[in-house]
């Protein structure tokens, strides 16, 4: 990926400019495909972050909300108001706003899953592999019997434990924090063992002795100079566990145990639309339902095509 | 091959007693089982009573002991919510799971490996391509919309199927079945694609990278040199080494899909142990969620123990090599 190894400063162009001139940029715009999920990525994380500046309505602000306005469908339809593009749910909220602000939700549980799951998937596998003997045996045997178990299943375990030990309103408020902490907690596996694998090589490389040698400490050893040499593959399965930890955020939502209605993500959103497909109100949860999966493709595509990039046995 | 078995076997036990020590934590630690029976007003002398009663002042291991004991034998007390003994409901909800699971699994497979086949055979049509991107959004869709989906377009739009429940069921001893009548049959195709689907997909792709693998051969290219016909080489000889891995995917997937129930379920008010775990974990019921998780982690174990063996059995390069053998299944 480093494409130059000059050492005279001057012939050396600038950060930006080396990276139009990688091998990364090359295979990035020689794929349209991945060029449209970025763009849609790209488009899709403003839309969410800035959802409080950019969005039409603020949802979660009552006062601006009028029941009279419930099951407005989308404009295009005979009924449909131009102040609602996508049309309102049952309170009378607009669709496309509260989509902002869930997609807003959706995102921050994602991201913080996953920084959660890596940090404590690469510490784990780090030490795993570093100390091996029993710390090692012991980390592992853990990582083989959670992976024996899909990752939902031990969100949902996590999430009905805090439930028991806090009440109800507590644990509405805490909601967001639960989510991370569980989705986290289920997906750390893959990275300990990915970092674990690289570790063992790394350790016995000069330049680890040499540390050794000089008496730095194991600690330092291992972030500061194993890490950077580990990271690489940790940031594609970051990637594609993005996409996951979304997807498990929206099915936890939606089976009831994520986001209360009172701060709803899309897969809140999508729950209580659910209820309203009978009577002819489809817009309310199939909207939230096209912007989750757009994301989540978009975000899969860009995951794949990373993972191809970084591979040079690929190219 | 018998060590191979006996240390797969204390694995196995490890597990299990890992999960049942979670479970008897989460009875132990969370909630608090005795103002549960109390209600409200107590005094220390009741609580000291009924703490003796129920074991609740011994050491902890013994109290342990007493759980997996118990819970071998299926006791897993009272459920908080509905006020009856746990092992009843889940008796009760087990035949709509199970039955869900197998026909969604019989679903992948029967689907998944024709098509997988022939998105392998024949790499760049304009069907393998339509496959391969229906693969792609199968992956990127999360269970509960596709489910969605299937419900506003078959149920709602069209009215030809019901969207949730099991339709009537028949009696046969224990066990409730929803196979022998026909608003059964009807109520059980949208679950049953919902819960497949994303098997089916993992299913084509092993497939088809497999062929395309298995195709490169060297033993392949003979059997052309020999003469043989296509249909021969194909399904012959390049098929069936392909099945080897499949089928250990698929049991192992079959935990899986048990697992996923509880969305489909969830989705489908389909009245099964998934739906069951849901309304606990909402209403914090802490002997159903133990006795689901003992119940699902005892499932997992087994088929990836049967898998491992039937692996072990089929492919006689692990043999030789033993580290492999007891490895990763994920």
């Amino acid at each position: 990926m480093a494409t130059t190894l000059d050492s005279d400063p001057k012939t050396t162009p600038g950060l930006w400019a080396r990276f139009l001139d990688s091998d990364i940029f090359y295979s990035f715009r020689r794929s349209p495909l991945t060029i449209a999920a970025a763009i849609v990525t790209v488009v899709c994380f403003a839309g969410a972050f800035l959802a409080p500046w950019i969005a039409p309505h603020n949802p979660l602000d009552l006062s601006s909300v009028d029941l009279m306005d419930a099951y407005t469908p989308p404009v295009w339809m005979a009924e449909g108001n131009p102040r609602f593009i996508l049309g309102t749910d049952d309170q009378g909220r607009d669709l496309l706003s509260a989509i902002m602000y869930g997609a807003r939700i959706s995102l921050i549980v994602g991201f913080c899953s996953v920084i959660f799951a890596m940090a404590l998937g690469i510490t784990l596998g780090l030490v795993a592999g570093y100390a091996g003997g029993a710390i090692d045996s012991l980390i592992m045997r853990i990582a083989d019997v959670q992976l024996t178990f899909p990752a939902i299943l031990i969100a949902l375990l996590i999430d009905g434990i805090v439930r028991a030990a806090f009440p109800r309103d507590l644990h509405d408020q805490l909601a967001l924090y639960v989510l991370i902490f569980a989705i986290g907690l289920s997906y750390w596996v893959q990275y300990a063992r990915t970092v674990r694998g690289s570790t063992l090589v790394e350790k016995n490389r000069e330049y680890v002795q040499a540390a050794r040698v000089i008496g730095v400490r194991p600690v330092r050893i291992l972030f500061s100079h194993i890490l950077p040499n580990v990271i690489g593959p940790v940031l594609v399965i970051a990637t594609i566990n993005l996409a996951l930890a979304i997807i498990t955020e929206a099915t936890l939502s939606f089976l009831g145990v994520g986001m209360p209605p009172t701060q709803p993500s899309l897969g809140t959103l999508i729950r209580v639309g659910n209820d309203f497909l009978f009577s002819g109100e489809w817009w309310i949860t199939l909207f939230p339902g096209v912007a989750l999966v757009t994301m989540v493709l978009a975000v899969n595509l860009l995951g794949d095509w990373l993972r191809d990039a970084l591979n040079p046995k690929l190219r | 091959m018998i060590a191979f078995v006996i240390r797969r076997l204390i694995q196995s036990v490890l597990v299990m007693i890992v999960v049942a020590f979670v479970a008897f934590s989460l009875f132990t630690y969370v909630g608090d089982p005795i103002s549960i029976m109390l209600g409200q007003d107590y005094t220390e002398a009741d609580r000291a009573r009924i703490a003796a009663e129920l074991g609740l002042d011994r050491p902890f291991f013994v109290q342990f002991a007493r759980f997996v004991a118990n819970a071998v034998q299926g006791e897993f007390g009272l459920s908080y919510r509905l006020a009856r003994p746990v092992d009843e409901l889940i008796a009760e909800r087990l035949p709509a799971t199970l039955e869900l699971s197998l026909v969604a699994a019989i679903f992948a497979l029967v689907v998944g490996v024709p098509m997988g086949v022939y998105t392998g055979l024949n790499r760049d049509s304009w069907l393998s391509r339509v496959f391969m991107t229906v693969s792609l959004i199968g992956v990127s869709l999360p269970t509960f919309l596709i489910g969605i989906l299937l419900i506003f377009v078959f149920a709602v739009h069209l009215g030809w199927l019901p969207s949730f429940g099991r339709g009537e069921v028949v009696h046969i001893g224990w066990w409730s079945t929803g196979l022998l009548t026909v608003s059964g049959l009807k109520a059980l195709i949208l679950p049953a694609i919902t819960l497949g689907l994303f098997q089916m997909t993992l299913i084509m792709r092993l497939v088809r990278s497999e062929m395309l693998e298995v195709l490169r051969t060297d033993y392949i290219k003979f059997a052309r040199a020999r003469g043989l016909t296509n249909r021969a080489i194909h399904f012959g000889h390049a098929l069936k080494n392909t099945l080897v891995p499949v089928i250990t995917i698929t049991g192992l997937q079959l935990g899986s899909i048990i697992a996923f129930s509880i969305i489909t379920e969830t989705v489908f008010q389909w009245p099964g142990m998934g739906l069951l775990f849901i309304q606990s974990v909402n209403f914090a019921d802490i002997p159903v969620m133990a006795a689901y998780l003992c119940l699902i982690a005892f499932f997992f174990v087994v088929i990836n123990l049967i898998v491992d063996l039937l692996y072990y059995v089929v492919d006689p390069r692990l043999r030789a090599d033993r580290g492999v053998a007891g490895g990763h299944t994920g």
